[in-house]
């Protein structure tokens, strides 16, 4: 029988990272002024742009449910991979306890949104 | 006790000195409001989940002008992690032969640049069109 390597899970991490990054850079800017600037403030978009309605049925659409998951769970990836890296650089150990925190929370995030987006229904 | 003593530099304020660092910083800093803008949106698809009186309840919070100002701040730091992340791209990525040369590294950042804003735009005109 083959011994297994141990291999590291770096790469998994760095995947989230760069896919949550490149996300975060195409459309961030774009989803903060669309949903914390222009339709809190009735600005451009039609005054219903966010209402129940559309997005009860943005989020039952399969399309729009990926859409949602790949943003709130890529950006959690991406915020936690650059803050644990980031710890040494302030002067906390980055240790195991960091790496649970950060890695953790992000799964969390994913975690939670996967549900409400199932509670949400199809 | 140990009777060791290693000396231990600080680290007090190290990135400060230099302006390389601060900029590093800054872009590294841009996390912190991509996780704070990720955990607003969790809230709202929670409040989604649970009918329509927690949802306008959340829409309606959302007018609160300390969240529009975290919304405008967080928009500048979200919009300067975009140009930094296709400003380090040329570093980032494998090197690009084009024509037996290397893509130029402005080549690199520049497309990345286009890209990004006709996503935006592209992301815009499809919001408008779903809302309307």
């Amino acid at each position: 029988m083959k011994a297994i390597r141990k291999r590291s899970n770096a790469p998994i991490f760095w995947a989230l990272f760069g896919a949550g990054g490149m996300l975060s850079a195409l459309l961030g800017p774009m989803l903060v002024f669309i949903t914390g600037i222009a339709v809190p403030l009735g600005l451009l978009l039609p005054a219903d742009t966010m209402s129940y309605a559309n997005m009860l049925a943005f989020s039952q659409n399969l399309i729009g449910k990926g859409f949602i998951f790949a943003v709130i769970a890529l950006f959690l990836w991406h915020a936690a991979h650059r803050i644990f890296h980031s710890l040494h650089d302030i002067g906390i150990h980055a240790g195991t306890a960091a790496k649970l925190i950060c890695y953790g929370g992000a799964m969390l995030g994913t975690l939670i949104a996967a549900y409400a987006l199932l509670a949400i229904g199809f | 006790m140990n009777k060791r003593r290693p000396y231990v530099r600080s680290m007090d304020g190290w990135w400060r000195k230099n302006p390389f660092f601060v900029e590093y910083m800054i872009h590294e800093g841009t996390a912190l409001f991509v996780a704070a803008y990720a955990g607003i949106l969790l809230n709202g698809l929670l409040h989604l989940s649970r009918g329509e009186a927690a949802w306008n309840a959340w829409l309606d919070g959302l007018k609160n002008p300390w969240y529009v100002a975290f919304h405008m701040l967080a928009l500048v730091a979200i919009g300067y992690h975009t140009y930094t992340w296709f400003k380090i791209m040329p570093r980032t990525m494998p090197p690009v032969i084009v024509g037996g040369k290397r893509l130029a590294d402005g080549a690199i950042t520049g497309g990345g640049l286009a890209v990004a804003a006709a996503a935006s735009l592209a992301l815009l005109a499809a919001v408008w069109g779903m809302a309307r």
